[in-house]
C-alpha cells in the first residue's frame, strides 16, 4: 500500500502532514541499515505511565519487508515500545507519549488518527496465543467481518489464503469448523498469526510470539515469520536472543539504567549486532555479562 | 549475570592454545638444532613429536565446537572461540613445516651441510620470536601488536630472497653440491611459510580485537 493510501485510511480525517525537520538520532541510521525503505520512523519517543519515564528519547527506524527484534533485558521497556507501534498503550489508563513515529509520513500518534483502522494495518500476536473461544474459521475472518467483508465465498477464501499463509491449512483444512481451543498451542499461535493476517496489516507486532512453545513448535513460527517477511514488516520482542539471531534481520537492544527508564542502546544489522557490537553495553549483554 | 563456567572454559582453551604455541615453537627450534648440527635422532624426536601436536589441536578444535553447541557464544566470546579454532589449525600446519624440516635432515643422509646455508639460522629465530609474540599479542588482545609482527613478515621474506639467491649461486659455483642445496633452500620455505603463518595469526587477534577480518600483509611468496 503507498503511503498516500495508508495517510488516507488511518487518519481520521485527511490533513496535511506538516513537512518539519526530523531529528535523527546518532544511534541508528548506520550506512548499512540505509538499503531498505523505513515502514516505522520513531523520533525522540518517550513513553510515560503517570509521572513514570517507562522509555526514553528512542529513535529507531523499521526496515520494510523485514524483521526487526527488539532485546533487552525484563523492564527495559521493549514491550512498551513495541505497543506503540499500534497505539496499545492507549488502553493503558495515563499512559502518554511524546515525539514522533511515522508510518509512511503520517504520524501515528496525532490526535487525529483512528486507532482502529491503525490496528488493522499493524496488526499484533501475543505472547501467550489467544485465540477467540470459537471455530478456527471463524477466528480468521473475526477481523474481516467487523471491517464490513461478507459473503460466504469471500470469506472462505480470506480463510484458505491466512491459513496458508500461516503454514496451518494442511493441518486444519479439514476441521475447519472444530473449536480453536482444541489446538496445539504452536498451531494455537500460528491461528493468531492467520486472524492477524486476516485484516490485510503492513505490519505484525510479536510480543514474546514463542515463548509459551516447544522447541518444534518455535521453529514452525520462525520459519513462518521468515516466510512473512517477504510481504510483511515485522517487530519482533523476544527474550530468547538466538532467535532473535535466527530470524531477525535488524536488531534493536534497550537497556534501563538505575533510573529504571528505558532507552535505545545500539541498533543495526543481526549479522553485526551479534558479531561485533560497538556498544559495550550490548557486548555484556549478549554474551550474558550484563548485570 | 555472570558466567564463570564459561570463562573458565575460555581461559583454559587460551592456554591451551598457548601450550600449542610453545609445543610447535620447541619443535622449530628442535629441527633447525637438528639440522645444524646433523643430528638425526633430534629430527626423528621431532617427526615423532608432530603426533602430539596433532592431537593437542584436535583437542582444541574439540573443546571450541563443544563450547559452541552447549555455551552459545556471542560477539566478543564468539570471536575468541573462532580464532582460537583458526590458530589452533595455523600452529598445526607450522609443526608440519618443522616436521619438514626434520626430514629435510633424515633426507640428507651422512652428508654434512654444505659451505654456504644462506640465513636460514636468522629465518628461524625470526619466525620463532615472531610466532612467539602473536601468541602474546592473542593473549593479551594487542591488536597494534599483531598489526606490527605482520609487518616483519617482509624481513623474512627478505632474508628468504638473500638465502634463496646465496644458495642458487653455490649451486652454479659447485654443481655437485645441488642436492644437498636443494634441501636448504626446501628448509628456507619451510622457514618463509611459518613466518606466513604468524601473519595468520595475527589475522585472527585483529579480527578478534576489532571484528574485522582483513589481510594486513601479503607475502611476496
Amino acid at each position: 500500500m503507498s503511503g498516500t493510501l495508508l495517510a488516507e485510511t488511518i487518519v481520521r480525517e485527511p490533513r496535511a502532514v506538516a513537512a518539519r525537520p526530523i531529528a535523527i538520532g546518532a544511534n541508528v541510521q548506520r550506512d548499512e541499515t540505509a538499503a531498505r525503505d523505513v515502514r516505522l520512523r520513531a523520533r525522540q519517543l518517550s513513553v510515560r505511565y503517570g509521572t513514570a519515564l517507562a522509555i526514553s528519547d528512542v529513535s529507531l527506524d523499521v526496515h520494510d519487508r523485514a524483521i526487526t527484534a527488539i532485546i533487552g533485558p525484563s523492564g527495559c521497556g521493549k514491550s512498551t515500545l513495541l505497543r506503540v507501534f499500534n497505539r496499545m498503550n492507549d488502553l493503558i489508563p495515563n499512559a502518554r507519549c511524546e515525539g514522533r513515529v511515522e508510518m509512511d509520513g503520517v504520524d501515528i500518534l496525532g490526535s487525529d488518527i483512528d486507532v482502529v483502522k491503525l490496528r488493522r494495518h499493524v496488526g499484533m500476536v501475543f505472547q501467550k496465543p489467544n485465540p477467540f473461544p470459537m471455530s478456527i474459521y471463524d477466528n480468521v475472518t473475526y477481523g474481516p467481518r467487523q471491517h464490513g467483508v461478507r459473503g460466504k465465498s469471500k470469506l472462505d477464501g480470506i480463510v484458505e489464503q491466512c491459513l496458508k499463509r500461516a503454514a496451518l491449512w494442511d493441518e486444519v483444512k479439514d476441521r475447519l469448523r472444530a473449536p480453536a481451543m482444541g489446538m496445539s498451542g504452536g498451531q494455537q499461535q500460528r491461528l493468531c498469526i492467520a486472524r492477524a493476517l486476516a485484516v490485510e496489516p503492513n505490519v505484525i507486532l510479536m510480543d514474546e510470539p514463542c515463548s509459551a512453545l516447544d522447541p518444534r513448535a518455535t521453529l514452525k513460527v520462525e520459519d513462518l515469520m521468515t516466510d512473512l517477511a517477504r510481504d510483511y514488516t515485522i517487530v519482533i520482542v523476544t527474550h530468547n536472543m538466538q532467535q532473535a539471531a535466527r530470524v531477525s534481520h535488524y536488531t534493536a537492544f534497550m537497556l534501563a539504567g538505575e533510573e529504571r527508564v528505558g532507552r535505545l542502546v545500539e541498533f543495526g544489522l543481526t549479522e553485526a549486532m551479534f558479531t561485533a557490537p560497538t556498544d559495550k553495553r550490548t557486548e555484556d549483554y549478549i554474551t550474558g555479562r550484563f548485570g | 549475570m555472570t558466567r564463570e563456567l564459561f570463562d573458565k572454559k575460555l581461559r583454559e582453551m587460551q592456554d591451551d592454545v598457548l601450550i600449542m604455541g610453545s609445543m610447535v615453537e620447541k619443535a622449530v627450534q628442535r629441527s633447525m638444532d637438528a639440522l645444524r648440527t646433523r643430528d638425526v635422532a633430534r629430527s626423528d624426536a621431532v617427526i615423532r613429536e608432530d603426533q602430539a601436536i596433532n592431537a593437542k589441536r584436535y583437542e582444541i578444535e574439540e573443546k571450541c565446537i563443544h563450547t559452541i553447541a552447549l555455551q552459545q557464544p556471542m560477539a566478543a566470546d564468539l570471536r575468541v572461540l573462532v580464532a582460537v579454532l583458526f590458530i589452533a589449525t595455523e600452529l598445526e600446519r607450522m609443526a608440519d613445516h618443522a616436521e619438514g624440516i626434520a626430514r629435510i635432515n633424515l633426507m640428507l643422509g651422512d652428508e654434512p651441510l654444505p659451505a654456504i646455508i644462506g640465513d636460514i639460522g636468522e629465518m628461524a629465530d625470526k619466525a620463532g620470536d615472531m610466532l612467539r609474540r602473536s601468541l602474546t599479542a592473542f593473549v593479551e588482545r594487542d591488536e597494534r601488536a599483531a598489526r606490527l609482527i605482520c609487518d616483519e613478515d617482509d624481513q623474512v621474506d627478505t632474508l628468504y630472497d638473500s638465502s634463496y639467491l646465496a644458495l642458487i649461486q653455490e649451486m652454479i659455483r659447485v654443481p655437485a653440491d645441488v642436492p644437498r642445496l636443494t634441501y636448504l633452500i626446501w628448509t628456507c620455505h619451510n622457514l618463509e611459510r611459518i613466518a606466513d603463518r604468524v601473519t595468520n595469526i595475527c589475522e585472527r587477534v585483529i579480527f578478534m580485537v576489532t571484528g574485522q577480518l582483513e589481510e594486513i600483509n601479503v607475502s611476496r611468496y
